[in-house]
C-alpha cells in the first residue's frame, strides 16, 4: 500500500569540527491520509532532523546521503527550490515547538497568518483576511477580529500556540508537521490544544507526525507511533500496539519512566546511562551499553526489524528465532495482559 | 485567611518546626495603572524542616512570584514571610540579609537563561562560595568546587568548560551546584524540570531527592506537572490566579483532590493507556460556577486537608473527599479478591 507520504532508507549527517554526526541512520515510514504518526524518542535521537528534512529545513552542514521522501509518489529531496516552495507551507504545514520565537515580533498576528496564503494562493488581501479570522476563531482566539491586529506579546503562551496552529493550518495542508508543539506549555493548556489538533484533523482530515518525548501525549493523540533511538526507528505500530504490547527494552525503558507510573514508589525509574555519541555510534545495537536485556550479538551485529504484527514491528534480536525469553519490567506485563484481555473483547 | 484550627492541630504538627511561614502574603504589580495585576492574593502556608512542599499551577498562577517573594527578589505589596522564625522582610543589617541569603536559595527554570554565558562552570560555581567566604584557600576552593562536581553527577573535567557546551539536563545540574555551593538549608525549586526531557526529568528529580536525604535540605518545588510534584512531595498547595485554593498531603491532593481546580489538573495528566480517553471526560474548571455569597477562605477539611471554599461548603467537602475514599477503598478490595 502506498501512503501519502512514504520515506525510504533516510540517512542524514551533519558536518561538525570534530567529525560528521551520524543523526538519521536509514529510516524508514509511511504517512497515510489522515492519520496521525508520533516519533517518540529522546532528544538527540534524529526525530526533529527527519521532520525537518521533510521540509528541506535542514541547516547548510546537514548532508542527505541517501533516501528518498516520496509525496504522492513525487520525491522532495529531488525537487528544486521554487517547487520546494510550492510544498512547504502548501502542502505541509509546520508547528513549532517554541510559540515564543516561531512568531515574529514585529508583525501583526493577522498578517502573520496570512502570509502564506498571499504567498500560494491567488487571493486578495480582503479575502486572505476573511479566512484567516475564521481560522483564528476555529482555533479559539476569541475577538479574533479585534485580536488580529495585535502583536505576539500580547499573547499568552498557549493563544500564541494557537496562533502558530492557524499559520501551519491556512493553506489547508495534507499533512502538518508537528515538533513538540506542546512541551513548552502546562499540563491544562497541552490537554486543550491536543483537542484542539483532534479536532481540527477530523474537521479537514489532516495527516500528522506528531513529535514528542511525552508518551502520555501520544496515547492520547497518535493512531500510530514510531519509537526512534540513535537516529534509526527501532520499533513501530499502532498506538495500543506500542504503549501495551512494546517487545524493545528502549521502549519498555521510556514506558516504565512515566511519572503516572507507579505512582507511589518514591524513585522514579530512569534509563541508566546516556545516549551515545553519534559521531562514532556502537557497532551493533545502538542501546545496547544501556540494556540489561542485551544479548551477546546486540554487540556486534544491529538488529533487522522483526514482525510482531502485521502492523507491529521491532529492530530487537530478542524476537530473533532461539533468542532467549526475558521477563519484562512488571508494568510492561501488566500492560500485556491489557492488550490481551481488549482483543478478545474487540472479538 | 487560613481558619483558627489551634485546638484541632494534632500533636505531630505541634512538634515539627516551621522553617519557613507565609502569611498573608499579597503581591501587586502596576499598582494603581490600567494594567494592575494581582499576582499574589492573599496566601497563607509553611513548609516544615526536612520536607519537599509542592506549589502547582498553571503557567501566571503566581506560584514563582510567591518562591521569589519568600526569596525577597521581590517585595511583597502586604504580608510577611518567616524564616527560621525571622520576618525576612524586616531584615536590615548586612550581614543577617547575607546569611539569609545564603541558607535560602533557588534553582531557576531555564538552565539555558540561567547561567553566565561567559563564566566558566567552576566560577559559576565558585561564586557563591567566595561572596560568603566560605573557603580559605585556593586549593580548598577548587577541592569544594570538584566535590560538588561530582555530588551532582557531573565530571570533574567540566569544571573548566562553559556553560554552552552542555545540554539541558547537564546545566541545570550545574545550577543545582551552583545553589548547593553556600550549603543552604533551604532551596525553592522554580520549575527546574520543566524545560528538560521526561527522561531527563526523572533524573534530575531523583537527583533533588537523594541530596535532599543527604543534607536534610528543605525544597519548595514549584511546578505544573502534579504527577511529577506528587513524587517529590510530602505536601501541596494548588494555586489558581494567585490564591492558594487546595492545600493537603501528597497523597492526599493527588488521589483524593476535591477542589474542582485540582480536579481539573488531575484530570488533564495524560495517562498512557490509549483508552484512557474513551473513559475519561477531563474536567474543566468554571471558577463562575462557585459560590460567591459567602466569605470565601481556606478551611479545614480533615487533618491537614484544606480547601478554598465558604464556610456552607465544608461539610460538602468532606462528604465528597469521604466518597472518593470509598470508592478508592472498594476498588482496591474488589482488586485484593
Amino acid at each position: 500500500m502506498s501512503g501519502l507520504l512514504t520515506i525510504e532508507n533516510l540517512d542524514i549527517s551533519f558536518s561538525v569540527f570534530a567529525g560528521e554526526v551520524k543523526a538519521v541512520r536509514g529510516v524508514s515510514f509511511r504517512l497515510d491520509k489522515g492519520e496521525t504518526l508520533a516519533i517518540v524518542g529522546e532528544s538527540g535521537s534524529g526525530k526533529s532532523v527527519t521532520v525537518k528534512s521533510i521540509m528541506r529545513l535542514l541547516p547548510n552542514n546537514a548532508k542527505i546521503n541517501s533516501g528518498s521522501i516520496l509525496l504522492d509518489g513525487e520525491d522532495l529531496l529531488r525537487q528544486n527550490e521554487r517547487e520546494t516552495l510550492k510544498v512547504r507551507g502548501q502542502r505541509i504545514g509546520m508547528i513549532f515547538q517554541d510559540p515564543m520565537t516561531a512568531l515574529d515580533p514585529t508583525m501583526n498576528i493577522g498578517d502573520q497568518v496570512m502570509e502564506s496564503l498571499l504567498l500560494h494562493k491567488r487571493i486578495s488581501r480582503r479575502e486572505a483576511g476573511k479566512k484567516a479570522l475564521e481560522l483564528l476563531e476555529l482555533v479559539g482566539i476569541t475577538t479574533a477580529g479585534k485580536r488580529m491586529r495585535h502583536f505576539p506579546h500580547q499573547f499568552s503562551g498557549g493563544q500564541r500556540q494557537r496562533i502558530v496552529i492557524a499559520i501551519a493550518l491556512i493553506c489547508s495542508p495534507e499533512i502538518i508537521i508537528a515538533d513538540e508543539p506542546t512541551t513548552a506549555l502546562d499540563v491544562t493548556v497541552q490537554a486543550q490544544i491536543l483537542e484542539l489538533l483532534k479536532e481540527i484533523q477530523k474537521q479537514l482530515a489532516t495527516a500528522v507526525i506528531f513529535i514528542t518525548h511525552d508518551l502520555g501525549v501520544v496515547a492520547n493523540i497518535a493512531d500510530r507511533v514510531a519509537v526512534m533511538y540513535a537516529g534509526k526507528i527501532v520499533e513501530i505500530g499502532k498506538v495500543d500496539e506500542i504503549l501495551l504490547n512494546s517487545r524493545h527494552p528502549y521502549t519498555w525503558g521510556l514506558l516504565s519512566a512515566m511519572p503516572s507510573h507507579n505512582a507511589d514508589e518514591k524513585r522514579i525509574y530512569t534509563i541508566p546511562g546516556t545516549p551515545p555519541d553519534m559521531l562514532c555510534p556502537p557497532q551493533g545495537d545502538a542501546f545496547y551499553p544501556r540494556n540489561k536485556y542485551a544479548l551477546k550479538i546486540d554487540t556486534l551485529r544491529m538488529p533487522p526489524f522483526f514482525q510482531v504484527s502485521p502492523t507491529h514491528q521491532a529492530a530487537t534480536w530478542l524476537l530473533a528465532p532461539g533468542a532467549p525469553e526475558v521477563t519484562p519490567p512488571a508494568e510492561i506485563i501488566a500492560g500485556r495482559e491489557l492488550f490481551r484481555e481488549r482483543a478478545r473483547n474487540a472479538r | 485567611m487560613v481558619e483558627k484550627v489551634t485546638d484541632m492541630e494534632s500533636a505531630a504538627e505541634r512538634t515539627r518546626k516551621k522553617i519557613l511561614e507565609v502569611r498573608r502574603l499579597r503581591k501587586t504589580f502596576n499598582a494603581g495603572k490600567s494594567n494592575e495585576l494581582t499576582a499574589v492574593d492573599d496566601i497563607s502556608f509553611h513548609v516544615y524542616e526536612g520536607e519537599t512542599f509542592g506549589l502547582v499551577g498553571e503557567s501566571g498562577c503566581g506560584k514563582s512570584t510567591v518562591g521569589r517573594i519568600i526569596l525577597r527578589l521581590y517585595a511583597p505589596t502586604s504580608g510577611d514571610v518567616f524564616f527560621a522564625g525571622e520576618n525576612v522582610g524586616q531584615i536590615k543589617d548586612k550581614a543577617n540579609l547575607s546569611s539569609f541569603r545564603r541558607r535560602a536559595q533557588i534553582i531557576f527554570q531555564d538552565p539555558y537563561a540561567s547561567l553566565d554565558p561567559r563564566m566558566k562552570v567552576k566560577d559559576i560555581i565558585a561564586e557563591g562560595i567566595k561572596l560568603h567566604s566560605l573557603a580559605q584557600t585556593k586549593a580548598e576552593m577548587d577541592s569544594r568546587v570538584n566535590e560538588l562536581l561530582a555530588l551532582v553527577g557531573l565530571n570533574v573535567s567540566h569544571a573548566n568548560r562553559y556553560p554552552h557546551e552542555f545540554s539541558g539536563g547537564q546545566r541545570q545540574r550545574i545550577g543545582i551546584a551552583r545553589a548547593l555551593a553556600v550549603r543552604p538549608e533551604f532551596i525553592v525549586c522554580d520549575e527546574p524540570i520543566s524545560a528538560l526531557d521526561v527522561s531527563i526529568q526523572a533524573q534530575v528529580v531523583n537527583l533533588l531527592q537523594e541530596l535532599q536525604e543527604e543534607r536534610k535540605l528543605t525544597y519548595l518545588f514549584i511546578a505544573h506537572d502534579l504527577s511529577m510534584v506528587k513524587r517529590l512531595s510530602d505536601r501541596i498547595g494548588v494555586m489558581y490566579k494567585g490564591k492558594l485554593v487546595e492545600v493537603g498531603a501528597g497523597d492526599e491532593i493527588y488521589y483524593y483532590g476535591a477542589h474542582p481546580y485540582t480536579e481539573s489538573l488531575l484530570s488533564a495528566i495524560p495517562s498512557a493507556d490509549p483508552d484512557y480517553g474513551k473513559t475519561h471526560r477531563r474536567v474543566i474548571y468554571r471558577p463562575e460556577r462557585d459560590i460567591k455569597s459567602e466569605a470565601l477562605a481556606l478551611r479545614q477539611i480533615s487533618g491537614d486537608h484544606y480547601v478554598y471554599c465558604g464556610e456552607g461548603d465544608v461539610g460538602y467537602y468532606r462528604e465528597k473527599i469521604e466518597l472518593k475514599k470509598g470508592a478508592a477503598k472498594k476498588t482496591l478490595d474488589r482488586e485484593n479478591i
